[in-house]
């Protein structure tokens, strides 16, 4: 029996029970759609992973204020304001940890900036001399501002590339002034386009001094977060370590467990967007497991009503010379074209959702690679032949095993 | 060497500790050529016995031995085999694959063989020829009078070129005309030297084939000649 004989004969199946067949197929579509999805989320949530640790480098520690549970995230991340994390521990830091070459502290907020007529909404960061040490963050006109300006808590502003593109279009933005929050601020440097690699766009932001975001623009005394700077990886953990010793000693804390800070480097923070990431992924795969053995419940209920329908015709092809065999296969390839034919719909969905998720993290500033490998779409069309094949093989058998003079009877 | 021998043939059903004995000590033989009608009342075993002789059942004693093998030897795939060379079936109720044009069902019984695709076709527009039908290729079944779905199934139960033809009550469904027309069909069948075995519970029909043998119970009352052969000429005329 030929494949093409069968699949057409597979057609007039699908063709007969339209509303059936697709909600048979529909579990397998969702099934496949979500191990597309899950292959591709993975790719790209390593992708941006990867472009993290190049964009930022290995060598980076944060410190967080507040205590972290173990692997969960410190409570400043989860909005509530902690204020025990001052400047002068980070200065204090870099002076006495021979192994941290610079360190700034970070503060954020988000603002409207004119310049004349122009405006535009964008955040703005309070960071030290130091940012552009610790970030191998390059300038690209003028300068960066100075310890001395940020001692003195100076009027001046670093413009991301982006918010000087928006504000000043072709015009040199450089001595121009603008408005933050009332207060003017002269332009000293634009920074080199940064891309959106790391977690944020770096580009749609602007720098001032520390001091001058505290006192001026926030009224606060504390930094939100820290990062310093480690000469070589390798000497990370022993300078996380000494942090510690000395943040508790400057803090009075005699013991760990109340600790008011947290202290990640690079790589754990990379591991805590990883298990974010596996946590979806095995979310995903429970869907694609769920919907593939409902969608395959799906395709033998289909089969074995194909089976008692054609009762008939399967002891006429048996009375005809067909072998138990022929029968079998007759069937598995009806049950396979049906889930493949799911699974071809749901690779398909898959790859636009993922991509639809590519483009929309894009959006978001995030360093995301769209990839769908060769690799997923063969596992899709293999997982959906194996459903079919796992799940037509009872049907198929319940067939073969008709006895040709009943079948034959049959009404 | 008889093509059939049937020696002592038993077959009782088993259905759940019922025992429906259906054909007793069944003996007789027939030679390559002829065109033997089994007759005999409703229930008497007819379509019993040319399952047996058809290979799609098997005899519960005695022998059936089939151009000299013993059938009661072989496994199913054997049989399969066997049913896929050597026998030809027409039912009663034509048995055509619905929504699948003429053509395709008298292809159906080639695609269990090692025919080539190519040549699938071609023997198939030759048997649909010998039944008159080579205009009606590509109709559907449910677009056929019955004498024509009947022809349909005479095509396809010679396209394998088969030893026997087995024909259970072929015109039961039909009006006399188109019913004649199968017998003329199946009588020149006979004259270009096919075996044929007819089953049938009708006098008039049975007299159509060249031996008769009547079964009544189970048992064989009778095994003769015709001594006066209906021939259904000019019937096929008719259909062109
Ligand atoms: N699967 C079965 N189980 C039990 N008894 C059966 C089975 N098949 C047939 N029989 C019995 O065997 C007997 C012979 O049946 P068979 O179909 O051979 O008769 P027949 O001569 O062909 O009759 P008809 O002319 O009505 O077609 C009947 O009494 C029938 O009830
Ligand atoms: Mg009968």
């Amino acid at each position: 029996m030929n494949l093409l004989e069968q699949i057409r004969s597979v057609w007039r199946i699908i063709g007969r029970n339209k509303v059936r067949s697709f909600l048979t197929m529909l579990g397998i579509v969702i099934g496949v759609m979500a191990v597309i999805i899950v292959m591709s989320v993975g790719a790209g949530a390593q992708s941006l992973i990867l472009n993290q640790i190049k964009g930022m480098g290995s060598n980076l520690i944060g410190i967080l204020p507040g205590k972290a549970d173990e692997k969960g995230p410190p409570a400043s991340v989860m909005g509530v304001v902690i204020t025990t994390l001052k400047t002068d521990d980070i200065k204090a830091l870099v002076k006495d940890i021979p192994t941290l070459t610079a360190g700034t502290g970070y503060v954020k907020g988000a603002e409207t900036i004119n310049w004349g007529e122009q405006k535009t909404d964008t955040n703005f960061t309070g960071v030290s001399a130091e940012f552009i040490d610790v970030e191998d963050a390059p300038v690209e006109r003028g300068r960066f501002f100075t310890e001395e300006e940020d001692r003195t808590a100076a009027r001046v502003v670093v413009l991301g590339s982006s918010v000087a593109e928006d504000l000043f279009g072709d015009q040199d933005p450089l001595d121009k002034q603008i408005k933050i929050k009332k207060t003017l601020f002269n332009i000293i440097g634009v920074m080199k386009k940064r891309g959106s690699s790391g977690m944020q766009n770096q580009d749609n932001q602007v720098f001032v001094p520390l001091n001058t975001a505290q006192k001026l623009l926030l009224g606060i005394n504390y930094v939100s977060f820290a990062r310093v700077k480690v000469d070589r990886a390798e000497n990370v953990d022993s300078a996380m370590e000494q942090m510690a010793f000395i943040l508790r000693d400057r803090h009075k804390i005699d013991n760990p467990e109340n600790d008011d800070f947290s202290i990640r480097s690079m790589a754990q923070g990379l591991d805590a967007v990883t298990s974010i990431t596996n946590a979806l992924k095995m979310f995903l795969a429970a869907i694609a497991a769920i919907a593939l053995v409902v969608g395959g419940i799906g395709i033998m209920n289909i089969m074995l009503a194909a089976v008692q329908e054609r009762t008939r015709e399967i002891g006429l092809r048996k009375a005809l010379g067909a072998k138990n065999r022929d029968i079998i296969i007759q069937f598995l390839v009806e049950s396979i074209t049906i889930t493949l034919i799911g699974g071809i719909i749901g690779i398909i969905l898959g790859i636009l959702i993922s991509y639809a998720v590519a483009k929309t993290a894009q959006g978001m500033g995030y360093n995301w690679d769209f990839v769908v490998s060769l690799s997923a779409i063969a596992v899709g069309c293999v997982v959906s032949v194996g459903v079919g094949l796992l799940f037509g093989i009872v049907p198929a058998r319940r067939a073969s095993r008709l006895d040709p003079i009943e079948a034959l009877r049959h009404e | 060497m008889a093509l059939i021998e049937v020696k002592n043939l038993e077959k009782e059903y088993v259905n759940e500790a019922i025992v429906t004995h259906v054909l007793y000590n069944l003996n007789f033989k027939i030679d390559k050529g002829e065109f033997v009608a089994i007759m005999g009342p409703s229930g008497s075993g007819k379509s019993t016995l040319m399952h047996i002789l058809g290979f799609l059942d098997k005899a519960s004693g005695g022998q059936f031995i089939f151009n000299g093998r013993d059938v009661s030897t072989l496994h199913d795939d054997e049989l399969a085999e066997m049913r896929s060379s050597q026998v030809g079936f027409v039912f009663q109720s034509f048995n055509l694959l619905p929504r699948t044009t003429v053509l395709e069902n008298v292809i159906l019984p080639l695609v269990y063989t090692s025919t080539p695709a190519r040549k699938r076709e071609e023997l198939a527009t030759t048997a649909l020829n010998s039944v008159g039908l080579s205009h009606r290729l590509n109709f559907l079944p449910n677009q056929l009078s019955g004498g024509e779905k009947q022809r349909v199934a005479i095509a396809r139960a010679l396209v394998n070129d088969p030893a026997v033809i087995f024909a259970d009550e072929p015109t039961g469904n039909l009006d006399s005309k188109s019913g004649l027309q199968v017998m003329q069909i199946l009588q020149e069948l006979n004259a270009d030297g096919h075996t044929i075995i007819l089953v049938t519970h009708e006098k008039y029909t049975a007299e159509h084939a060249k031996r008769i043998l009547r079964i009544k119970d189970g048992e064989i009352i009778s095994d003769e000649l015709v001594a006066n052969r209906q021939f259904a000429t000019g019937a096929k005329e008719l259909i062109k």
